[in-house]
């Protein structure tokens, strides 16, 4: 698994990326009422918003962390926007994308890289 | 930043803090801002600092007829140990502020106003003061609010006597009596508050606060809850927030509580407009918007009525209770009309919703006794 700055997760799967948020990030964020999810088949560049998270304080974006096209979302939130929260490298997964650029995942983080940005701020 | 007398309790709570109104306040505690909405509606007490609420005396035999004059409410006619909720009014009809007055003796009234408001509200009633009047700031007191269907269960544990007996099941809504703890300590409390539980709101010297507010934590059907489940819990209610759903251009009958106005009550700043609207109806009110489907519409958000705009939301937000996105605006009733269907635009989304009345949650407030 890797991660951005950003606080997204990505696990690559051959050339499909399944993308969520970290758990220190539905964590600041606070228990989420809503998640708006990305149009399956929308294709997007690295770091455009492509999905809202939002908690009952605030809305926040979600950078897609890797150029591609949808070709899943993750249907359950819509009825369980806090999975997010309780099950954030799992259950709450956002959405799979087919990557178009492989490349824009170079500058992403393992995991014991982003550990030590937490430990950090 | 300023700072209320529990800021080092919060924080050893746990809570987050940020930045409100001038002041370092909870927005929440672990537990979370969703949680302590539901633990307040679902039976059981929050505790929450509303220190930095402004809280005042007036002392004087003629306060009665000046509050009468900066308000529109008739404070001649309201007895000792009621508190009225009315609005400071300008010249031109707007409000001010909004702020609970209690009658406490024959020429002894407290007044508790929004922290935001404090020195504006301060200064206006100042330059309208009468020189038989004193007015002062009551700088060395905290005020919590104890919230919850189990409130007065909890609250009734620590009181040793005082005024309605010492016992609350005495004290109605909208009431405020002058109580002892059981530590000998010498508090306020009115039944109000601003979530639509039934509960109070204790007025308490700044060096006992802490202590006091421990103790009742300790209770296991007791949370700290801060501002933000404060302002969902509102939000269901329907209650108005200044600086967010009342300005100083807006009237209190825009505001659609206009009976704050004391019925043949005359001689009030602002009343020309006030009582004209009153009679024939304001250009635009406040009234409720309900999301139909999914999303979150906040405050600003854009609302259109056949694909027209109509306003705005004054504050909007996810309501628990609903699981659905609630919130309130001003719209013209030539317009629009209760049970319209509108829709709210969320990032350029039209987000189906209804024009519904503001109160979205039904107030368990005890009623006020005969």
């Amino acid at each position: 698994m890797k991660y951005t700055k950003d606080h997204e997760w990505i696990k690559i799967e051959g050339d499909i990326a399944t993308i969520g948020i970290t758990e220190y990030a539905a964590e600041a964020l606070g228990e989420l009422v809503y998640v708006e999810l990305p149009k399956l088949g929308n294709s997007y560049k690295k770091h455009d918003a492509f999905a809202v998270v939002e908690s009952s304080k605030s809305a926040s974006d979600v950078y897609i962390p890797v150029a591609g096209e949808v070709v899943a979302v993750n249907d359950s939130l819509n009825n369980n926007p806090e999975l997010v929260n309780n099950s954030s490298y799992q259950d709450g997964w956002i959405a799979k994308v087919k990557i178009a650029n492989l490349a824009d995942l170079d500058d992403a983080m393992d995991e014991s890289a982003y550990k030590k940005l937490l430990q950090d701020k | 930043m300023k700072k209320t007398a529990l800021n080092e309790t919060h924080r050893a709570q746990g809570a987050k803090m940020v930045e409100f109104a001038g002041f370092d306040m909870p927005i929440n505690y672990p537990l979370g801002m969703l949680k302590e909405h539901e633990w307040v509606r679902g039976g059981n007490v929050g505790i929450f600092d509303v220190s930095h609420m402004g809280q005042f005396m007036m002392r004087g035999g003629n306060s009665a007829e000046f509050l009468s004059k900066i308000t529109p409410t008739n404070f001649k006619n309201v007895g000792n140990a009621n508190a009225k909720y009315t609005v400071l009014a300008n010249e031109n009809g707007g409000i001010i502020d909004d702020l609970i007055i209690t009658r406490m003796a024959d020429d002894k009234f407290f007044i508790v106003l929004n922290a935001g408001c404090k020195e504006k509200d301060a200064a206006w009633i100042r330059s309208n003061l009468t020189s038989d009047l004193v007015f002062e700031e009551l700088i060395d007191r905290s005020l919590i609010a104890i919230q919850g269907a189990k409130a007065e269960l909890i609250l009734q544990k620590f009181i040793k006597n005082g005024d309605f007996g010492g016992n609350l099941a005495n004290l109605p809504y909208m009431n405020l009596g002058s109580f002892i703890l059981v530590d000998g300590e010498e508090v306020l409390i009115g039944r109000t508050g601003y979530t639509g539980e039934d509960g109070f709101e204790v007025s308490i010297r700044n060096s006992a606060v802490a202590a006091f507010w421990l103790k009742i934590c300790a209770e296991d059907a007791v949370e700290p809850i801060g501002l933000g489940a404060r302002d969902s819990l509102r939000l269901e209610m329907g209650y108005p927030l200044y600086g967010h759903d009342l300005d100083d251009s807006t009237s209190p009958i825009e505001a659609s509580i206009g009976w704050v106005v004391s019925k043949d009550h005359t001689g009030f700043i602002g009343e020309s407009r006030i009582l004209a609207e009153k009679s024939q109806g304001p250009k635009r009110k406040r009234m409720g918007v309900k999301l139909l489907e999914k999303g979150i519409a906040r405050e600003a958000t854009e609302i259109r009525k056949n694909g027209k705009k109509i306003g705005s939301l004054s504050s909007g937000g996810y309501s628990p209770e609903l699981k659905i996105s609630i919130g309130q605006g001003y719209f013209a009733p030539n317009e629009v009309k209760l049970g319209d269907k509108v829709a709210a635009v969320v990032r350029d989304r039209e987000i189906p919703a209804e024009i519904t009345s503001f109160v979205f949650v039904n107030p368990k407030t005890k009623a006020v006794k005969k």
